[in-house]
């Protein structure tokens, strides 16, 4: 992990109902959901975009066999295993552009499974759009 | 002169990189030193044997099945290059993807077969070999290990402690815990002046991890070498030549025998060199670097305790550059 993105890893329900408290207050916190679903032998969708500091959950599934989701500035080396739903929490820290590839050994068309997980500055408040640096 | 110094200048490896492989030569620099003779009982003490000069060859991803212009020939013609060196070769260590992988029934398997009977024309005394996540990934390894045997083994050679290392069977780019146990009770038995050949198919080291050009507990593996002052790790994945050296430590990356991909520093995306007909074996052909003290580059092959120096062919045109060696 590095010091610049906080990760954590949990599977399925029983991270929910941590992160998710029961109250209120917890609920009005709950990260975003982004679903990230790896098949043979790509990741749908092939980019997704963060914004910087914000808190996301990435819910991981596999269509077929085991995947792997691998992104070393991020500190991400998870196994998506199929059946289950594998989730991931994630608090962005650096705006760039980061690769993500399996590294879990799925078949012929392994070397070329790969994604963009694009992270963005903040909105200014009362200014433009957000863009990664 | 202490023992130590003279044990680190004892044994010395010069590589000639073949370019679609790369030939090493280990010899002791007996007669040298005043207690030549007492370090050469002493490493033979530990290995078994008493070392003498030999001369090995490392081959790397031939992807035998691959549906490629190259098929395999470039295998094929390594062969016939290491049958008609003047030095035969003590040993031949492949490095990894011996065979593409295929889930079509028995495909697998004949494919492997057919690496066995080209692998089998050379002339040399042993061929040892690792898997590659195209041999091994699939399956866990099983098919590999009812055809080659062990994934991860280790034998001595000549007063050269030889480990083989997988770090491909378990799907992930990884050795496992298991492995690195075995690993350290296996070279518990050595002086830390042994020298050590780790012959493995992916980098221990992060070479580019968002091409999967790592391991992911390389580090923990280089830690329980690190006391070891003569390691050199070959490797190969990475279908080009690469040279590292990283504590104490030497790796060094062979060619592929199938296709070669660019230079990592230069492109962002993992492509394959394309094929040009006109230059079939290009970056797969045969480099010449003759070691040259104190120039350019030399530093980083120069090791205290191992001496590595590397003496490739070209392989920017093709196998033909064998005679006309270029040096820089």
């Amino acid at each position: 992990m590095t010091r610049q993105t906080f990760v954590s890893l949990a599977a399925g329900a029983a991270a929910t109902a941590v992160l998710a408290g029961g109250s209120t207050a917890a609920r009005a916190q709950e990260p975003r959901v982004v679903v990230i679903t790896a098949r043979r032998f790509e990741f749908v969708p092939n980019q997704i975009t963060l914004v910087e500091g914000e808190t996301v959950k990435l819910q991981l599934r596999s269509e077929d066999v085991t995947h792997g989701l691998f992104i070393r500035p991020l500190g991400i080396d998870q196994d998506i295993a199929p059946g289950r739903t594998t989730e991931i929490t994630l608090t962005p820290r650096q705006p760039g552009s980061y690769r993500a590839i399996c590294d879990h050994f799925c078949g012929a068309g392994h070397g070329a499974m790969k994604m963009t997980i694009l992270v963005v500055d903040p909105p200014v408040a009362g200014g433009g759009g957000a863009s990664a640096r | 002169m202490s023992r130590e110094l003279d044990r680190r200048r004892f044994l010395r490896i010069a590589g000639t990189g073949l370019g679609a492989g790369a030939l090493y030569t280990v010899w002791p620099t007996l007669g040298r030193f005043a207690e030549a003779g007492e370090l050469a009982r002493r490493l033979g003490k530990e290995t078994g044997e008493a070392p003498t000069p030999f001369t090995f060859v490392q081959l790397s991803d031939a992807h035998v099945g691959f549906d490629g212009p190259v098929g395999t020939r470039a295998f094929e013609k390594a062969v016939d290059i290491i049958n008609g060196l003047p030095t035969t070769p003590d040993l031949v260590l492949f490095t990894g993807d011996l065979t593409h992988d295929t889930e079509k029934a028995g495909e697998h398997a004949s494919r492997m077969t057919r690496f066995q009977e080209i692998s089998a024309r050379l002339r040399v005394a042993k061929v040892h070999h690792v898997a590659g996540e195209h041999d091994a990934g699939l399956d866990g390894g099983d098919l590999y290990r009812s055809v080659f045997g062990p994934t991860f083994y280790s034998f001595d050679h000549r007063g050269v402690h030889f480990v083989a290392l997988d770090n491909v069977s378990r799907a992930r780019p990884e050795v496992g815990a298991e492995q690195r146990a075995w690993l350290m009770k296996d070279l518990a038995r050595f002086d830390k002046t042994t020298p050590i050949v780790v012959f493995t198919h992916r980098p221990l080291f992060d070479l580019r991890p968002d091409w999967e050009w790592f391991t992911s507990d390389g580090d923990e593996v280089m830690t329980i070498l690190a006391p070891y002052e003569n390691v050199t790790v070959l490797y190969g994945h990475i279908h080009r030549e690469d040279h590292h050296a990283l504590g104490r430590a030497r790796h060094h990356a062979a060619r592929s025998l199938c296709f070669a991909f660019p230079d990592p520093e230069t492109t962002e995306d993992k492509k394959a060199i394309p094929f040009d007909k006109g230059e079939p074996f290009k970056g797969l052909g045969l480099r010449l670097v003759d070691r040259h003290p104190g120039a350019p580059g030399a530093a980083a092959l120069q090791v205290r305790d191992v001496e590595l120096a590397m003496s490739e062919y070209s392989g920017t045109e093709g196998f033909n550059q064998i005679l006309r060696p270029a040096t820089f």
